[in-house]
């Protein structure tokens, strides 16, 4: 990186945008994930859609790589970018630019952030559904290249089932918009490609989502339970009984230790070896019904107490625990290796026993609090990554995890994305000729790889794909 | 030629899985994901072109080819797991053959789509073509975790998974999932299930085609949460006037909540169809779907619908219509000459609705392409993308149609 660069550089967006000084880029230099650092060459901070289209296409014409990033709450080192690429961070392009109540869109720039989304359209009875748990701080265009998902995903979806139209910056700098107004798409579904393709096939600068009525009447329960097993017996029979509740979540022994010794403490039984809390939501008769339903299923299972909460202050204290869960373990230690894989429901008990002997191995605090309707779940490891061998050790415990879960026909990542952190675990999943496609289908937007380059695909692991040039098009 | 081919596709796969269709073609029917890996690439090096069928119910048979690829003995249900509420199925399986299976275990897939039971699952994945409970379970995209499929020069690719929530890697899947063949054949399938619901009923209101738009939209906005909420045209219905059909499906308290609010809205009177009459009624209505050579989707949110649908009958006519009413999508099926079609995709883009061609003779297709023009940049995305699955352009699918490339 050159001065040159920083000069044509802030040209686009203004000299007071761009930071290349050490100290500025060192706030860059990592996302949600303590285990993962890289500094940026340069960090460019455009403040309108061309702006980033010039970025864009200036970029292509030297080609130098880039790597977007919105509020950098990912946890897979997806958002971090080497010293000889350009970081463009999102967060300036913060509008909501149109919101259509009869037609539930909202049309958003990518650094409007995911919460204030839902907070603006409330008053219309609507609502933007996923809601990942850094939803206070995480941009919507952030939550588009992860895929992000959040408790109420269950339900209702995670971010691709509520994303109908994008406008893209290309890696080429050109502009294109991908799928329609009206949710259904406009020839193939590239809109369904895009999302979760982690910042790979271009930037996103203007998003349509679909909002969701916000319900009439919710429910919010909590259960505990003296073992894990009988906690995900639970789930299971939940889920088997035609019921899909909004969100249904767990949390062990040492997340509940975790929160009620902290600040956020919201009367869970730390004595319980799970807890669940599960939200029933829709009109108010059914969820009354279905309570009940919820409750005979709880109670059948083991459950020892089930409390119940309909007025929003109540069911707020009883989600208390379950949001502040992450801020919780920030007291154990000073770093906190939030992890990501899915299992299928069924192997929920036995995962959970290989996790804890994966714990005690190592010797390390391993927090559980996850989506259980799902099976995504999310070990949590506080350690104090200062401490060389204490890190090696969560990183080997991390990957252990990871096989138990592959082995159990699951995935290495339900909802936090591939990017640098799991690059290693993804032939695990699948082979070389899956990859390969991967990696073509890459190409086939961003031909010389410059976006975002070095993630999700392990290059080394792909069988080789030429797409011929043809007549075609 | 065609004798050549024919002996070549008996080396590969033995006398049981080649025949000739009705015009003496030869067709393969492998019954493995490798075997249809095989005849894809025994293709891709000889240069010949492939038509892909399915169990024959949805496209004709008529893309011109040099052999033919049938998925009709790809046709095992795999695997079904209750407990985590996935199946894997092979393309060619019939969705009746599916639900039949799934029904034994207290299970379903939460799509209905248009056209006949004996519809092969891969066909329906293809065209994403979804029915009337996409309004409350999402389309054909919503029910697909992954799926195996062999790209055009003989590649397996295995895209997605066997979870419900899974972001490692492009989700490629999304690419199958309405591609209409253009990026691959789908061999198999995993698939979103659910339990089967307690309660399933349907009620139908009869009038004037505004005044119940009018009335789904009410619907929509008062919190009513039917699992389908359908307009037919009289032709589609076999009545004579427009039917607004609601259908809730789920626990029984939440479908008698739904059903009595349903009563209590507004001034139009609602007939509940009787329980066992309820499967024939959507029966017809997918079915109805077959009764002219050409359907097509327009993509419509709520309040476009009127305006959508007059676009149809001023264009086409009024004929067999099927459309979500709440949250929107138009089917309709007839006959008309390319001529009027394209005008129609023309006055519908104007309007930024995209229109799909979902199924017609392939003249039709040929000169329309399922999809028609993209809008600029797509083209060379999808360009380069069929170029990557399909490099030697040996499927016979017609996405973009010659007047528009």
């Amino acid at each position: 990186m050159n001065a040159a660069l920083f000069d044509e550089l802030g040209r686009i967006v203004g000299p007071r945008w761009v930071r290349h000084r050490r100290s500025e880029l060192s706030t860059y230099a990592m996302d949600g994930l303590p285990t993962h650092e890289s500094i940026p060459g340069v960090v460019v901070m455009p403040g309108t859609p061309q702006e980033v289209r010039q970025l864009v296409r200036l970029l292509h014409l030297i080609q130098v790589p880039f790597v977007a990033r919105g509020a950098g709450t990912g946890l897979s080192g997806g958002a971090l970018a080497d010293s000889d690429a350009v970081l463009i961070t999102l967060t300036r392009l913060n509008r909501i630019l149109r919101v259509q109540p009869s037609e539930r869109r909202a049309v958003v720039q990518p650094g409007v952030v995911n919460a204030r989304l839902s907070e603006a359209v409330a008053p219309l009875g609507l609502q933007y559904v996923p809601d990942p748990s850094s939803q206070a701080a995480c941009t919507v265009g952030g939550n588009v290249a992860e895929n992000a998902g959040g408790p109420h995903c269950l339900k209702y979806g995670v971010t691709t089932n509520h994303i109908v139209s994008l406008e893209v910056v290309l890696p080429d700098g050109s502009l294109t918009r991908l799928g329609s107004e009206q949710g259904e798409p406009w020839g193939p579904d590239l809109v369904g490609l895009f999302v979760g393709s982690e910042g790979m096939f271009g930037i996103a600068t203007e998003i349509t989502v679909r909002l969701e009525l916000v319900p009439q009447s919710v429910r919010t329960m909590l259960a505990d339970f003296m073992t894990v097993r009988a906690a995900s017996e639970a789930v299971s029979s939940i889920i088997a009984a035609g019921i899909v509740p909004a969100a249904l979540e767990m949390m062990d022994r040492a997340c509940v230790a975790a929160v009620e010794a902290s600040i956020y403490a919201a009367g869970y039984p730390t004595d319980a070896a799970a807890v669940l809390l599960v939200e029933l939501d829709g009109q108010a008769e059914a969820v009354g019904a279905e309570a009940q339903t919820v409750q005979d299923i709880l109670l059948e299972c083991g459950a020892r107490e089930v409390r119940s909460a309909s007025a929003a202050a109540d069911r707020a204290r009883l989600w208390q625990g379950r949001k502040k869960a992450f801020g919780a373990m920030g007291r154990i230690a000073p770093d906190l290796a939030v992890q990501d894989a899915v299992v299928p429901r069924s192997a929920l008990p036995d995962i959970m026993d290989q996790i804890e002997e994966i714990r005690s191995r190592h010797g390390l605090t391993i927090s559980n609090v996850f989506h259980a309707g799902d099976g995504n779940l999310h070990p949590n490891i506080s350690f104090d990554r200062r401490n060389p061998a204490i890190l090696a050790r969560v990183q080997l415990a991390c990957r252990e995890i990871m096989a138990v879960c592959v082995a159990a026909g699951g995935s290495i990542t339900g909802e936090h994305g591939v990017g640098s952190d799991k690059l290693d675990y993804m032939p695990w999943i699948f082979d070389a000729e899956t990859l390969g496609a991967m990696r073509a289908v890459r190409r086939a937007f961003d031909p010389a790889e410059r976006a975002n380059p070095g993630k999700v695909v392990p290059i080394h692991a792909c069988r080789e794909w030429h797409a011929v040039k043809s007549a075609r098009a | 030629m065609s004798d050549v081919i024919f002996a070549r596709l008996r080396a590969l796969l033995g006398t049981a899985g080649v025949d000739r269709d009705t015009h003496g073609l030869a067709k393969a029917s492998p019954d493995s994901s490798e075997a249809l890996s095989l005849v894809c690439r025994l293709a891709h090096e000889e240069g010949w072109k492939i038509r892909v069928e399915g169990r024959g119910t949805w496209l004709p048979p008529d893309a011109p080819a040099d052999l033919v690829v049938s998925t009709r003995a790809l046709e095992q249900i795999v695997s079904v797991s209750p407990a985590d509420l996935v199946a894997t199925v092979q393309a060619g399986a019939s969705v009746e053959a599916l639900r039949r299976r799934l029904a034994d275990y207290g299970m379903w897939l939460a799509v209905d789509p248009p056209g006949r039971p004996d519809r092969s699952i891969g066909s329906v994945i293809a065209t994403a073509t979804a029915g009337p409970l996409r309004h409350g379970f999402g389309p054909v995209r919503d029910h697909v975790l992954g799926c195996t499929v062999a790209t055009g020069d003989g590649r397996l690719v295995n895209a997605g998974g066997r979870v419900v929530k899974n972001v490692a890697g492009y989700d490629l899947t999304k690419l199958q999932v309405g591609g209409f063949g253009g990026f691959g054949i789908i061999a198999e399938a995993h698939l979103r299930l659910r339990a089967l619901p307690r309660a399933d009923v349907t009620l139908v209101a009869r009038g004037a085609r505004d005044a119940l738009t009018a009335t789904a939209r009410e619907l929509v906005t008062a919190q009513l949460l039917p699992s389908a909420l359908e307009l037919l045209s009289p032709a589609l219905a076999a009545e004579s006037e427009w039917v607004l059909a609601a259908r809730f499906l789920g626990t029984d308290a939440a479908v008698q909540a739904d059903v009595r609010r349903l009563g209590s809205a507004g001034e139009q009177e609602w007939e509940p169809l009787p329980t066992d009459r309820t499967a024939a009624f959507w029966s017809v209505a997918a079915r109805g779907t077959l009764g002219g050579p050409i359907t097509l989707r327009l993509g419509v949110v709520g309040d476009g619908v009127d305006e959508a649908i007059d676009l149809l009958s001023h264009d086409l006519d009024e004929g067999l219509v099927s459309a979500g009413a709440g949250l929107g999508m138009i089917r309709w099926t007839g006959d008309a000459p390319v001529e009027q079609l394209r005008s129609l995709r023309r006055a519908a883009a104007a309007r930024e609705i995209p229109m799909t061609l979902e199924r017609a003779p392939w003249p039709v297709r040929r000169a329309l392409g399922h999809f028609g023009a993209y809008r600029e940049g797509v083209g060379q995305i999808v360009g380069r993308l069929r170029d990557t699955f399909d490099p030697g352009q040996c499927l016979t699918v017609a996405l973009e149609g010659v007047d528009n490339v």
